[in-house]
């Protein structure tokens, strides 16, 4: 029997949503402050050219982009699939 | 230069429409929920489209282009840091906060810590933060009309902006401004890329013009045409590798080798980002916004849609940056604002003249109707936030609890009027001020504030009042101190002692100017201390509000603060 009121509902909503929305954080930060470090101790790699672009100017200025719309999609599709198993849990626990 | 026919048509276009929008939904908006929150039942597209348009300001529609153009490669983390900020309001604040169902920052603050005072802290923030924002826009409008319009004086254009945006928020309220926001957004899509794509195929595309900027070498033989690079420009090799000259700005004052600054080159980036991306998470003329969105799931895919259009958006102001330092480098001689490098977005064009006659007219004309975009569409949000902290919270809050909602109405359009008269009257008093600092010190202040505050109290249930208030206090205060400090060294006559101390410290120069890197930390430490010595004072019914915040919609917990027929006092669980 899972109260939605009862604690044990709470802990296990916020854990769950949390530990999505940490996974996703840990995954763009991994990357947001990975390129200046990049920069900072591979000068000549990230100075290669791509497409006429240096290599950090292209991840930095284009890439970055399409990067963090993949993990808002996949975030978003992770999040509304979890809040439905959620809603039905709580509805069948009634 | 005399007044172009066709930068007059566009711009004159711009504000004609938004007047008749204007116009048009205030037949439409009859409640106090569709002035405060369009009647909380904007579509995703719409409010998307919305939120776009307001956070595209003129500092991103030609300041972005202008840092590229005179920092290089270290301005690019202003485009991609404003945003990717979103993915952080998108995974921890956007559908928290829209379930609480309160309508502004202040209504969250008190009904989530059952403080009436927190609530009269929360809206200071938001009108110091809001009238903060307000400055640079006015400036901006000031400026460029002047700059457009050769002989009208700096005031006229703040005037007209502010008058026209007044106009329609005090007729519409939010419900009117949603919809001239999302037609600004388009409208700024089409002024900032159809140029691009024009220049770039006239001369040669992105990649080719930045390959161009390179030490002289075989490749160099087959790249692009471009002119000579004045004196005052940064060479090649600076401007496009990172840590160049805007991030070793602090070590060059102290005379230090290159290889030497490279450190403080980082320390700065990081703290940049760190201050952008929290920052934008904090910013409370965005996060109203998220209460027009008809429940927490809208206001996610919202999100997403807002990351999706600015992020292309974002894509094309660096390029003017590229084509303006190959193209037009003679704007490094200018002398600051849209006289100098920030004005690329708006001359660039007028190049394609010499060989394809009205072209060039016609691009220049459709970017300055972009820039008149960008100041009417941040201002147009500026002021319902403003306004909406007068009118919502001081006025129907704290002084008449018990005003119906057809004189809460009343009010917000009497503030309306008042905040933009303010507004106004700032705008004449930063004539001097260099628009991109004060935008950056809002997000600064935003980022050691807001953010810790929205954060944390959406996902540790021991904060209690005291600690939020004690880390937001002394996070944005001393980061604005931090920052005024700079600014004081750099142009107070009298702070020369200042001056020379920072001259020769540049590790606190540089966590002075981005002082994000040390003032969020603390903040949070502040927040999480204060409010273990005070944890009794913790909300007795914090596990309703924690659910309230979290759970799905469909389980029917939601509330809502602005209601059309009852105003409610007080949180009241459901």
């Amino acid at each position: 029997m899972q109260d939605i009121h009862s604690e044990t509902f709470l802990r296990m909503l916020m854990r769950r949503q949390l530990r999505l929305s940490l996974f996703c954080a840990a995954a763009f930060l991994t990357v947001l402050l990975g390129l200046p470090l990049a920069n900072y101790f591979l000068p000549a790699l990230m100075a290669t050219r791509v497409f006429g672009f240096t290599l950090s100017w292209f991840l930095l200025g284009v890439l970055f982009f399409p990067f963090v719309w993949t993990l808002a999609w996949i975030f978003i599709r992770r999040s509304l699939a979890l809040e439905r198993e959620e809603a039905r849990m709580a509805r069948h626990e009634d | 230069m005399k007044i172009d026919f066709w930068v007059l048509a566009f711009s004159a276009v711009t504000v004609v429409v938004t007047i008749a929008l204007g116009f048009w939904s205030a037949k439409r908006s009859k409640t106090a929920g569709d002035f405060f929150v369009a009647g909380r039942a904007v579509s995703v597209g719409w409010n998307a489209s919305a939120i776009s348009g307001e956070y595209l300001s003129a500092a991103s529609f030609m300041g972005v282009a202008g840092m590229v153009m005179s920092s290089g490669y270290d301005a690019l983390w202003y485009p991609v840091c404003y945003a990717c900020g979103y993915l952080f309001l998108l995974l921890f604040i956007a559908g928290p906060l829209r379930r609480f169902g309160a309508y502004t920052i202040p209504d969250f603050a008190e009904g989530r810590f059952d403080s009436p005072l927190f609530r009269k802290i929360a809206v200071v923030f938001v009108l110091f933060i809001g009238f903060f924002y307000t400055m640079p826009q006015m400036k901006g409008a000031g400026t460029t009309l002047a700059y457009i319009f050769p002989g009208l004086p700096y005031g006229a254009g703040v005037v007209l902006v502010g008058a026209v945006i007044t106009l329609n928020v005090a007729l519409g309220g939010m419900k009117a401004v949603t919809l001239v926001q999302a037609f600004q957004y388009w409208a700024k899509m089409f002024a900032i890329s159809v140029p691009v794509f024009v220049l770039m195929s006239v001369f040669g595309h992105y990649g080719r013009q930045l390959e161009a900027n390179a030490p002289a070498g075989p490749a160099a033989v087959e790249a692009v045409a471009r002119e000579p690079l004045p004196e005052r420009a940064p060479a090649d090799e600076v401007w496009i590798a990172p840590f160049g000259p805007l991030t070793t700005k602090a070590a060059k004052a102290a005379g230090l080798p290159p290889e030497q600054s490279r450190p403080y080159a980082l320390l700065y980036t990081y703290s940049l980002i760190i201050a952008l991306v929290c920052g934008t998470a904090g910013l409370p003329h965005i996060l109203v916004r998220f209460y027009t969105n008809p429940d927490g799931v809208a206001a996610k895919r919202t999100t997403m849609w807002v990351m999706i259009l600015i992020g292309v958006f974002y894509l094309f102001p660096p390029v003017f940056g590229v084509l303006g330092r190959n193209r037009m480098p003679e704007l490094y001689n200018g002398l600051s604002g849209v006289q100098g490098t920030d004005g690329v977005v708006l001359k660039l064009p007028l190049i394609l003249a010499e060989q394809h006659g009205i072209v060039g007219s016609v691009l220049s004309g459709i970017t300055c109707a972009g820039a008149f975009a960008a100041f009417m569409s941040t201002f147009s949000g500026l002021l319902v936030s403003i306004t909406g902290a007068l009118a919502h919270d001081i006025y129907g809050r704290m002084l008449r609890p018990r005003s119906g909602p057809r004189e809460r109405m009343r009010m917000f359009q009497y503030c309306a009027v008042l905040c933009g008269g303010c507004a106004i009257l700032l705008g004449f008093l930063v004539e001097t001020f260099e628009i991109n600092k004060l935008v950056g010190w809002a997000f600064a202040i935003a980022a050691t504030s807001y953010f810790p505050l929205l954060f944390l109290s959406t996902w540790w249930r021991n904060i209690t009042m005291q600690g939020a208030a004690c880390g937001m206090l002394v996070g944005g205060t001393l980061s604005l101190a931090a920052i005024a400090s700079t600014m004081l060294a750099d142009q107070a006559p009298w702070a020369g002692g200042l001056a020379a101390w920072y001259r020769t410290h540049p590790l606190a120069r540089t966590l002075a100017e981005q002082p994000a890197i040390w003032a969020l930390p603390l903040a949070i430490l502040l927040m999480l201390a204060v409010s273990r010595l005070t944890r009794r004072d913790v909300p007795a019914d914090i596990r309703m509000k924690m659910l309230v915040l979290h759970a799905p919609e469909a389980l029917g917990l939601k509330q809502e603060y602005i209601e059309e027929h009852v105003s409610n006092a007080g949180t009241g669980s459901t």
